[in-house]
């Protein structure tokens, strides 16, 4: 064994390589959509394959912000984020989408991708409610009632923009309690107010499980509630010690109802009673199960796209990418001849290194990631060019074949590095943003030209001196 | 062997003032454009509402406007015609999520006799408008100083390398005057293909300047102006293929590629054009007008 058999086992192996992984893929992919929707809502999409990024299949992209602001002041920055991206994770897996890549971006940014949905209100709503359930006394005293009648035959809201009270209503209530609305009641209905205690003994962090109940009578949805046991024994003794007063059942700042509290209520389960809907009723389950969010988050950036468009972009982008790199193909065949079809091969196995590497990163091929998957392979046909323009200086000097082709490369070499890492320095700049198409592009130019530079290089080297082996006398360029 | 160009001899040195001047005019076409027009900032930047809707049949964009009129929506509005479509778009700074867009949806729905579905949806708040062209500024910052680095350090000369960089940005200008002429929207993928069109620009220019550090080993007794002609009509023919083969990509991605990746395409047509101009008839006189003064 010489050094050339070494190389060309190399190619071949890594050939080899590349088409095992590239298997599941392809595997993936020529399952039809409904296998696919499947296999993904039971957890068994493949690990190691290639994504079409939301562009190209159609979607949804969110960005969501946490406000900060209004997060506890012990709380870590870093945990909030984590436990939200938890949450959030925990309401859409319950929702049943399958992959949906979340990821921090950013101080306080989180990105959600929801593939296949284009209607995202629901999703919306399930992600953007924060679910904070508060149990609160209410408080019944005479300045509390002052305050109450005074808020409901206001003709503006007694909350400034910020949610502050606005001064006349501050200085009206009674020390350490809050001001609350009430969920709105029927069309038409003035909207009504409780002053609630400060202090919160419950909270829905306790609770076990939640699920919507219907009532027998009117088939009125509500959401029945189960405490884990020590806020089963919280609830207790709360309830224990305030028989006869009103207990309010807070929801995200709103008051849901306000029962009073008859007996003490042990066993450690409550029911929520108020006007849902049974959509509204079944998502509040959901988000009451998952768990309430630190802080509300807004949604800052959302991009959809619709399947059709995402099919239709995808036909033209591949269409057109294909004759681009047939002709490219063809030309340097009839230009270089021989020199030109060892340059297509490299190019093709470049093709094949780079999708078979992106399967194995399972990056996410994007519509300006085609784009830059042909810059890349313009840039490995350039190498060539340069590497074959020298040979034919050196064949047009009347050296031999055999000095022809080290001497090409050995030239050339210099110019193609400097030329791969200079657009290699603009295109890792990119990486900066985040997610979405613009990274897409970067990836792939990042890993083409890589790929690339051993493609076109390394490989068509190993192929003409192999074929000089044979041939020591003719080369065709 | 077929060839394109057989052994060229033209003097580019000679002929650098016409170069000079014809960017020079191209150079103040793109700033009167800039400062008159100014650039159509995507809302990737501006922040906003962008809708595309596709009717079931085909409807006037009169119609479309007046009923956006009719609910007060001030939008601008793009007919895809052969696909009775269209991309509506609401820029500016949109608090709320889905407002603009409910807007935009119930000023649709007033359109007599045709349905629509809808296509696409962007809302850019706009504190990601903001960070989103912090972020690009950075990129196309970074990686022109990066450039000029990596040249000034495998050149081992100052001189070589920012006469790289100005052909680089000569040509990132000049594509950005091509938008603004015709009046395309930036946005990030525009950004990408500016950084694309840099790496090429450089690209050239370093096979040439590599070309030139290799004859100047082998000539040292040549004058400069002598040198560099060699140099460019050597190197002539690889440059012009590899420009045709990444034109060829690129005029078929324009033609053909779809409404989505139109404005990239485009981008990068003038790019590569200008790419090569600049290499050949710019960033190499640029080096002799400079190292001629410098020796004297």
């Amino acid at each position: 064994m010489n050094k050339l058999h070494w190389k060309i086992g190399a190619i071949l192996g890594l050939l080899i390589l590349s088409f095992w992984l590239l298997y599941p893929t392809v595997e993936w992919y020529t399952k039809t959509p409904d296998e696919r929707a499947k296999l993904e809502a039971v957890r068994m999409r493949p690990k190691r394959i290639l994504n079409l990024g939301l562009d190209l299949r159609g979607g949804t992209h969110l960005l969501l912000e946490l406000d900060v602001e209004k997060l506890g002041k012990k709380e870590q920055l870093n945990d909030a984020m984590s436990r939200a991206i938890e949450i959030i994770r925990n309401r859409i897996d319950q929702y049943g989408v399958g992959e949906t890549p979340i990821s921090r971006q950013g101080e306080r940014w989180i990105s959600v991708d929801l593939p296949g949905i284009s209607n995202t209100e629901e999703a919306e709503n399930l992600i953007g409610k924060t679910a904070l359930l508060e149990f609160r006394l209410v408080n019944t005293s005479e300045a509390a009632q002052a305050v109450v009648s005074k808020a409901e035959n206001m003709d503006g809201s007694p909350f400034n923009k910020d949610g502050s009270l606005i001064p006349e209503i501050a200085k009206m209530m009674p020390k350490n309690t809050i001001l609350c609305k009430a969920a709105a009641g029927e069309e038409g209905d003035r909207a009504r107010y409780y002053v609630l205690d400060a202090t919160v003994p419950v909270t829905g962090a306790y609770l076990e499980s939640a699920r919507v109940e219907t009532d027998r009578q009117f088939g009125t949805p509500s959401i029945g509630f189960t405490f884990n046991k020590e806020g089963g024994r919280l609830f207790d003794q709360f309830t224990g010690a305030n028989v006869g007063k009103y207990l309010a059942i807070v929801l995200d700042g709103v008051v849901h109802s306000a029962p009073v509290i008859k007996t003490r209520i042990s066993g450690g389960s409550g029911v929520i009673e108020g006007q849902f809907t049974m959509q509204e009723a079944r998502d509040l389950a959901i988000v009451l199960r998952a768990g309430a969010l630190p802080a509300p988050v807004n949604i800052i950036e959302k991009r959809v796209v619709g399947p059709g468009l995402g099919e239709d972009s995808i036909r033209k982008g591949l269409r057109a990418s294909l004759a681009a790199f047939l002709l490219v193909v063809l030309f340097m065949i009839v230009y270089y001849k021989g020199g030109g079809f060892i340059a297509d091969v490299a190019l093709a196995l470049n093709f094949v290194f780079l999708i078979a590497a992106m399967s194995y990163f399972n990056a996410t091929l994007t519509l300006p990631g085609i784009a830059g998957m042909i810059l890349s392979l313009a840039m490995a046909i350039d190498a060539n060019v340069l590497i074959l323009e020298r040979m034919r200086e050196e064949m047009g000097l009347g050296k031999p074949v055999a000095m022809v082709v080290p001497m090409g490369y050995d030239k050339a070499w210099s110019a193609i590095l400097d030329s791969n890492v200079t657009t290699w320095i603009a295109s890792i700049f990119l990486f900066q943003f985040g997610s979405g198409p613009v990274k897409g592009f970067a990836v792939t130019l990042t890993i083409g030209l890589l790929i690339g530079m051993f493609t076109s290089v390394f490989v068509t080297r190993a192929i003409y001196e192999f074929w000089l082996t044979s041939n020591p006398k003719e080369l065709s360029i | 062997m077929i060839r394109i160009l057989h052994k060229t001899n033209i003097n580019f040195v000679k002929l650098r003032y016409v170069f000079f001047a014809i960017s020079g005019l191209v150079t103040l076409t793109g700033i009167a454009s800039l400062a008159i027009k100014g650039v159509n900032l995507g809302l990737d930047f501006t922040g906003g509402t962008m809708m595309q809707v596709k009717f079931d049949k085909p409807v006037p964009i009169g119609a479309v406007r007046s009923a956006l009129d009719a609910a007060k929506v001030e939008a601008s509005i793009q007919s895809f015609e052969d696909e009775n479509a269209f991309a509506i778009k609401v820029k500016g700074t949109q608090e709320n999520v889905n407002q603009k867009a409910d807007e935009i949806i119930g000023a649709l729905k007033t359109i007599k006799d045709a349905s629509f579905t809808e296509e696409k949806r962007d809302y850019v708040g706009p504190v990601v408008g903001r960070d989103l062209a912090k972020k690009a500024l950075f990129a196309i910052i970074l990686s022109m100083f990066g450039i000029i680095v990596y040249v000034a350090f495998r050149f081992s000369n100052p001189v070589w390398g920012t006469a790289g960089v100005i052909g680089l940005l000569h040509d990132v200008f000049v594509a950005l005057t091509a938008m603004s002429l015709t009046n395309r929207e930036i946005d990030l993928v525009i950004v990408a293909a500016f950084l694309t069109i840099a790496g090429y620009s450089i690209n050239d220019t370093i096979v040439i300047f590599d070309r030139m550090r290799e004859n100047m080993r082998n000539f040292p007794k040549m004058p400069l102006a002598e040198l560099i002609n060699l140099s460019v009509n050597e190197t002539l023919s690889r440059t012009i293929i590899t420009t045709m083969t990444v034109f060829i990509t690129v005029l078929v991605l324009f033609l053909f590629g779809g409404s989505a990746i139109n404005n990239f395409a485009f981008c990068m047509l003038i790019g590569t054009v200008t790419g090569v101009y600049s290499t050949v008839a710019l960033c190499t006189p640029m080096v002799y007008q400079w190292e001629r003064r410098s020796h004297k």
